[in-house]
């Protein structure tokens, strides 16, 4: 299975999780992003996600990819909706499976903080009194741990 | 004269009111390429807010483009 993938319907949970069982996994996270009801202080009737989806399956891949390999884990997984969803709808699931549970949970956090930040994907929220707009993500780059430089290490 | 392939997406693709097109430009940097089509189509993005693919990678603002590229000028994204 691909690493990372697009859906312009809904997608399964379950079987999302199910590709990710290895006998040699002893932990398995999941985060789910949910459409919400309010943004900023406005009520929000439903999103839209559009993507530049070549762009955006390569980097997709390249990230899971990352997290795989800075953590260790045995297996992960992304999915990003596209097209319309409505509030309560998923809009991103994302599972890690690994021998240990705290790999898992950093994996996870790594994938979901870096999909925000680089994957070529818009988000155009419409609103209850009928306006819509286009979203920009507002949040600090890099809220998973970074590499730190050996120097900024504690001695010892 | 360079011909080159524009895809837009998001707010990009609403102000052009096209998903994409073809252009026949003297741009000499794809920043001169977004300052043409910002005063061709409206764009109200300045250029500091975007990135840039070329070809379908994502690219430096010094990159050179060549005849029959495809180039995207990326909106601030907003996935998860």
């Amino acid at each position: 299975m691909k690493h990372f993938s697009l859906s312009g319907v809904a997608v399964d949970p379950a079987q999302l999780r199910t590709a990710l069982q290895h006998p040699d996994s002893g932990g398995f996270c999941a985060f789910e992003g949910w459409v919400r009801n309010s943004n900023e202080g406005r009520e929000v009737d439903g999103l839209e996600y559009e993507a530049y989806a070549e762009l955006a399956l390569a980097e997709g891949e390249r990230i899971v990819d990352e997290a795989i390999a800075r953590y260790g884990v045995i297996a992960a997984h992304c999915m990003h909706r596209i097209g319309h969803l409505k509030v309560g709808e998923l809009a991103v699931w994302i599972g890690v499976s690994s021998a240990h549970r705290d790999e898992a949970f950093r994996a996870c956090r790594y994938i979901i903080d870096e999909i925000k930040h680089r994957l070529p994907i818009w988000k155009k929220e419409h609103y209850l009194d009928g306006d819509t707009a286009w979203v920009a993500c507002a949040h600090t780059h890099g809220a998973h741990e970074p590499m730190q430089p050996a120097r900024d290490r504690a001695p010892g | 004269m360079t011909t080159v392939t524009l895809q837009y997406f998001a707010q990009l693709r609403e102000q052009a009111g096209t998903s994409g097109e073809q252009l026949v430009t003297s741009a000499g940097s794809l920043r001169e390429l977004y300052d043409e089509l910002r005063t061709r189509h409206g764009f109200s993005l300045p250029v500091e807010a975007l990135k840039v693919a070329v070809n379908a990678q994502f690219s430096d603002w010094g990159r050179a483009f060549g005849e029959g590229d495809t180039i995207v000028f990326i909106p601030p994204v907003a996935g998860g």
